[in-house]
């Protein structure tokens, strides 16, 4: 066995790309086709694209589309400016950080859809509970970015920061976060993700509206097709956002 | 001397983080009893801290967190097998790796859990549907660091391993495998807290299973310091795997 081997030629792993994709969409299809699992569990690949294509078609998924999509950007706002704010708070100073960043590293990775009881509560059944699952959701990667950026700031800008007696208002805007854009942009784009999923797993508990809503009546109407479209057409964005967060991340620094 | 001196601000910050969340407490009590805040919305502290024996022997949680225990068990089998398994065939097959790595960093990054419905359709409302979300969110970390672990074996040692004639096997049980273990343990690591993320929170999703459905089951009951003191006991459960696995991992990195 040579474990050194050579890299291989682009043209041999696109080969080895689209054969891999051709055989599980032949896999699919068999399975689809041979009556194995229950019917319409694995539907044929020619519903799930007449399915995708009805998605798109439907009006009521723009409206869905846009209620998850505000309630991710509200709850985005939200939590990152907090998280923005805390994790300057903690970088900022050791003490605070001594004191409560514990906190945030523990609580950071609990599963936060176990709040949501909490937060409909709190917030109500509608919108509001979502937008808060969306903000604690990202409050936690972006604060802790965000104190690991400010720690990393060059000593050199924040004296000079501090011998032109800059506001600490002038050195968040003109010091901190210009030099720690790319730690910023890095928390901010975990933060997408972690409030994508928090929003979404609380459309699917309790809301009548937005895509996680649309999931789960497909799910409880058994419509496997339109369950299929939907978290293709999901996964595409959340992936394609993430991809897109983290483009302008690199082309900024 | 200076390891001393910089260990006693440390232990008063933390000393001052505890009083302060010791504070807050103290502060909602206060406010809710003063009727601030809505003592149907929020219950008083005090009544949460009574709640914890209450829902330990009335709500059987540890029979709950044994559930639990044993999802993230089975998920952490399925881990070490499938996901140092596949990780090794990426490394070993180097046109594999360049073709797959990239669609395997892509899934670590997509809201697998969000797909809970389909699988649940699948495998039905069961231990099945919770153990596959957990093992499905965790292996890419798992893939990904088998192979960053393998391939960032020396070259020098590979050498050695080449010099005394080792057949493939024994390169890879004795070199590389030790060589790798500390980035396995890492993804191994990651991989178990996405797992356990993800299974509490499909059991609270679709109400099955040990402490998520615990939450569900007390909310629905609108048993408001019940739900919280559930809430507060699974934070503290999380947090105690964390630790407790932060410190496996250092202790392993450091014997490895």
């Amino acid at each position: 066995m040579n474990y050194t081997a050579k890299a291989p030629s682009a043209g041999r792993v696109l080969a080895l790309r689209v054969g891999l994709v051709a055989a599980m969409l032949v896999a699919w299809e068999a399975l689809a086709v041979s009556g194995w699992l229950f019917r319409d569990v694995v539907p044929p690949l020619a519903t799930i694209g007449r399915a995708v294509v009805t998605l798109l078609g439907r009006a009521d998924f723009y409206a869905n589309l846009g209620a998850t999509a505000s309630e991710i950007g509200v709850g985005l706002a939200l939590g990152g400016v907090c998280g923005l704010a805390a994790g300057i708070a903690l970088g900022a100073n050791r003490f605070v950080a001594d004191a409560f960043e514990a906190l945030l590293h523990y609580l950071g990775p609990t599963p936060k859809i176990i709040f949501f009881p909490v937060m409909i509560m709190w917030f109500g059944v509608g919108a509001g509970s979502k937008i808060a699952m969306a903000a604690i959701s990202c409050f936690f990667p972006i604060a802790i970015s965000t104190a690991g950026g400010m720690r990393g700031i060059d000593q050199v800008l924040i004296r000079v920061g501090r011998s032109f007696r800059a506001r600490p208002w002038q050195m968040i805007t003109k010091i901190y976060l210009p030099a720690m854009r790319a730690p910023v942009l890095t928390g901010l784009r975990l933060g997408l993700g972690v409030a994508i999923i928090g929003t979404l797993l609380a459309e699917t508990k309790l809301s009548n509206r937005g895509l996680g809503y649309l999931i789960i009546q497909a799910y409880s109407t058994f419509d496997m097709p339109r369950m299929y479209a939907l978290l293709i057409v999901l996964f595409i964005l959340a992936i394609g956002l993430n991809a897109l967060i983290g483009r302008i991340g690199r082309a900024r620094t | 001397m200076i390891a001393a001196a910089g260990a006693h601000p440390r232990l008063a910050a933390r000393a001052v983080g505890v009083a302060s969340l010791v504070v807050v407490v103290v502060l909602v009590e206060a406010l809710i009893r003063s009727g601030v805040i809505n003592r149907f919305v929020v219950p008083l502290p005090s009544q949460i801290l009574a709640a914890i024996p209450r829902i330990v022997m009335e709500e059987n949680v540890l029979h709950r967190f044994w559930q639990t225990t044993q999802e993230v068990l089975w998920a952490a089998l399925l881990l070490a097998f499938a996901g140092v398994g596949l990780g090794v065939l990426l490394y070993r097959f180097r046109i594999l790796r360049v073709a797959c790595e990239t669609w395997v960093a892509a899934l670590a990054a997509a809201p697998i859990v969000l797909m809970y419905p389909l699988f649940l359709v699948i495998f039905g409302r069961s231990a099945t549907t919770i153990v596959a979300i957990g093992f499905a969110a965790g292996v890419p970390a798992v893939i990904l660091k088998t192979v960053e672990g393998l391939a960032g074996t020396r070259q020098v040692l590979i050498d050695v391993g080449r010099s005394f004639r080792l057949t493939g096997t024994q390169q890879f049980r004795m070199i590389l495998l030790p060589a790798a273990l500390p980035s396995i343990f890492v993804g191994l690591r990651l991989g178990l807290i996405f797992a356990m993320i993800n299974i509490v929170g499909v059991e609270f999703l679709i109400n099955f299973g040990g402490l998520g459905q615990l939450i569900n089951d007390l909310a629905e009951r609108y048993d408001l310091p019940g739900t919280y003191a559930a809430i507060c006991f699974v934070v503290l459960v999380s947090v105690a795997f964390f630790a407790a696995t932060e410190r496996l991992e250092r202790m392993f990195t450091r014997t490895a």
